[in-house]
């Protein structure tokens, strides 16, 4: 992987907030550079606060970087059309961010119907992706997403994300407010989807299980910083009270759960 | 006589269909320029905390000025404005009826609107703004598919409280020259018709309801994607837009038009002069209720072509003015007397006169300060007031203004000690009042004359019609028609009463 060119690349960017009412300025994101290559599953987890979601506003410019330089495909995004490339990047908000006067269909074909596709075109797409997201369209495709669950939303909203076959997705803590068990499933079907798609992947947790379930390279950010990253067994190895904190929680809940959950009755 | 069976309701009736289809036409004119103003100001505002701020502050302002005042205002300010075009442009505009009055509504109609777009825009969920963005959408798409959408019902909200504010309005604008459902408010107030007044607030109610619901089924309409409802909203609105312009396809377009200010007397001989043109053939009709100070210029620029006024009134309001134009046009507009006065008089019951041994203003003087006066609207500001007080050292406990139809009684019953009363009013002898003799000739004469417009200076067929009516009416004779008026009679028949009693007098030449 490391020989190929880096899909995704932030280069010494930095972000800054005003901090209002007088208060100093907030750095978010504080000379951040990060290569992502294409294919790849990234997860950044780091407490809120962070600059985590910052850096992820940045990468489809809803915010511009203060200075630094961010690419895709080796072209700085500062300099492409920002409609089409946000068109071009499919995105998952954390509780959704589905229009709730538009329908489940309207949701998902909306930015094909922004790049201008037949409608029937957008229609086939439509049951496509919910076929694929294990929504049945038929039920579905006419509902307003507040009459759908939390799940089903979500699906809606990677549906959503996957319309206009993008290469890159973006999600900003997707399954943070599911229950458990259905975030296990919907995390295991995004994770087959981005295999079998070859897209490249940026999420956002602060659930280390779930970054070390998904996500083929892990960064951990700290006040605008990036602390460390790497695969879980690299990280394990990294010398930081944070990081061995991050990755505490993962390690104890699955021996607690070994020692609760025998799989051998006998044993 | 059963209030159901009244014979008003049917003259009411036969109003309706004018009063109804102009009070729909400024009301739906001056929705849709307040709409046309309002909604892309506040578009332009959303993301301009200053203009915003400026704009909700200037609007609010505007819904401060009570209605009335606001309707009033926009009349001299037209006027001037006519003036101005005139001279520079080379074309004038009537300044008189439907444009204040649109403009006027228009204006109030802008905060409810404004404000609602504002902040129903600023209501929205920022994280569905930033999904709008991050799907791909323009500013444009942004504002058209979603925030717009949203904020939808808010919107509709602001546009419902608009129209029902306008609706209601409107009937104000009858004072200055647009016939609206306020011409059965203002008419039946002042002739104390309360079916009038009853059938004139329910219409304009009912009227306001109906074109709120017409919204609401748009709303709802677009809201559930009902094609079926907004269909039906678009119908109604059609409707209305039609019934807005029947009346004025209807009617005769060269027309003489009769106005009249906005006491029982005005109602009377504005309809005895419009129905002395109709019999001479000449098509003509009423526009009632114009406010004292409109209904002059409206003389003056060709808006209404006759009216009656007082020689006083017109002494005091128009000849005082530094233009000398204005005064040589109110003599060339003077067509004659009709032979009675309406002076202002103080006036009190005569039991109570006799016992206090009043019977001149001179007599009152040593009592007035422990007695209380009333007078309409504006004799107070008057300068014949300060005349009658500086000559007869008058000083009262307490000044009171009120109603004019409403002092008679109020004298009667002890409420008030004296009324500034006009001479020629019927109340005088129901309820057994006297007027006060005026031995200074403090209150300058009132004689009662028809005006014409300049325009129809040389017009003999207008002059001929109206002519027989001079120095015929004397001042029993009006006393008792004002009387009949504020009875169950309408003006119309009070003027063909008026006409059978002096027309037996035979020709006046």
């Amino acid at each position: 992987m490391s020989v190929t060119s880096p899909l995704i690349s932030f280069e010494h960017v930095r972000k800054h907030f005003d901090g209002g009412r007088g208060a100093a300025p907030v750095l978010a994101v504080n000379d951040v550079s990060l290569a992502i290559a294409p294919g790849e599953f990234l997860a950044i987890v780091g407490a809120s606060g962070s600059g985590k979601t910052t850096l992820l506003r940045l990468a489809n410019r809803l915010i511009a970087p203060d200075s630094g330089r961010i690419a895709i495909d080796g072209a700085d995004i500062a300099n492409v059309d920002v409609i089409a490339l946000r068109r071009s990047i499919g995105t998952v908000f954390q509780s959704g961010g589905l229009f709730p006067h538009m329908s489940v269909a309207d949701n998902i074909g909306i930015t094909p119907k922004l790049l201008g596709w037949p409608a029937a075109q957008i229609a086939a797409r439509v049951d496509e992706l919910m076929t694929l997201m294990l929504l049945d369209p038929a039920p579905h495709r006419d509902r307003l997403p507040g009459q759908l669950s939390g799940g089903q939303r979500q699906r809606v909203s990677v549906a959503r994300a996957l319309a206009a076959r993008p290469h890159i997705v973006l999600m900003d803590e997707p399954f943070g407010a599911l229950d458990p068990l259905t975030r296990d499933a919907l995390g295991e079907d995004y994770r087959r989807l981005h295999r079998e798609l070859g897209l490249t992947t940026i999420m956002i947790t602060h659930d280390m299980a779930e970054a070390v379930l998904l996500a083929d390279r892990i960064v951990v950010m700290r006040e605008g910083r990036i602390v460390a990253q790497g695969t879980a067994t690299e990280l394990a190895s990294v010398d930081d009270t944070d990081v061995d904190a991050l990755l505490q929680t993962p390690r104890r809940q699955a021996e607690r759960l070994r020692d609760l959950l025998p799989r051998n009755a006998a044993s | 006589m059963n209030l159901w069976s009244d014979p008003r309701w049917g003259d009411a009736l036969g109003h309706l269909p004018d009063y109804l289809g102009n009070h729909v036409r400024v009301s739906l004119a001056a929705l849709a320029l307040g709409l046309l103003v309002s909604l892309p100001l506040a578009l332009l505002a959303r993301h301009r905390p200053g203009l915003r701020g400026a704009l909700l502050g200037f609007a609010s302002v505007v819904q401060t000025v009570p209605g009335l005042a606001l309707l009033a205002l926009f009349y001299p300010l037209l006027l001037a404005l006519a003036a101005l075009t005139a001279r520079w442009l080379g074309f004038g505009f009537s300044a008189f009826g439907f444009l204040p009055a649109m403009l006027a509504l228009a204006l109030y109609s802008m905060l409810p609107v404004l404000r609602n777009t504002i902040t129903g825009l600023q209501g929205n969920d920022p994280a569905i703004l930033e999904a709008a963005q991050a799907v791909g959408m323009t500013p444009q798409q942004s504002l058209r598919m979603v925030e717009l959408p949203l904020a939808l019902p808010v919107i509709m909200a602001g546009i419902r409280t608009a129209t029902v504010w306008v609706i209601g309005t409107a009937t104000l604008s009858t004072p200055i020259g647009q016939t609206s459902l306020g011409n059965y408010i203002f008419a039946g107030l002042q002739t104390q018709n309360w079916v009038f007044v009853l059938f004139g607030c329910a219409a304009s109610a009912v009227l306001a309801l109906i074109v709120d619901q017409i919204l609401a089924l748009i709303e709802t309409g677009a809201q559930r994607r009902s094609r079926f409802r907004v269909v039906m909203g678009v119908i109604g609105v059609v409707l209305l837009i039609a019934a807005a312009l029947m009346p004025s396809l209807s009617r005769a377009r060269q027309s003489y038009v009769v106005g009249a200010k906005t006491f029982t007397e005005q109602y009377i001989l504005a309809a005895l002069l419009t129905q002395r043109l109709q019999a001479a053939g000449l098509p003509a009709t009423t526009r009632g209720g114009l406010g004292s100070s409109v209904i002059f210029n409206a003389l003056e620029s060709g808006d209404i072509d006759a009216y009656v006024d007082y020689s006083g009134t017109l002494w005091a309001n128009q000849m005082h003015r530094t233009d000398i134009k204005a005064r040589d046009e109110l003599l060339a507009a003077l067509l004659g007397k009709l032979g009675f006065e309406n002076a202002y008089a103080l006036v009190m019951p005569k039991a109570r006169a006799e016992a206090l041994g009043i019977h001149s203003i001179a007599d009152l003087a040593a009592h007035a300060g422990e007695m209380s006066v009333a007078g309409d609207y504006e004799i107070f500001s008057r300068p014949e007031w300060a005349s009658l007080r500086k000559a007869y050292s008058l000083t009262f406990r307490q000044q009171r203004q009120m109603q004019p139809d409403f002092m008679y009684a109020a004298v009667a019953a002890g409420e008030v000690d004296v009324i500034a009363g006009y001479t020629s009013d019927g109340l005088i002898a129901k309820y057994n009042l006297v007027v006060l003799g005026d031995p200074k000739h403090a209150i300058p004469p009132y004689d009662a004359m028809v005006l014409l417009a300049p325009k129809r200076e040389n017009d003999s067929a207008l002059r001929d019609a109206l002519i027989p009516l001079l120095g015929k009416i004397d001042i029993a004779t009006m006393r008792e028609a004002n009387l009949r008026a504020s009875g169950s009679q309408s003006a119309a028949d009070v003027a063909k009463w008026l006409w059978e009693k002096i027309g037996a007098k035979g020709p006046a030449h």
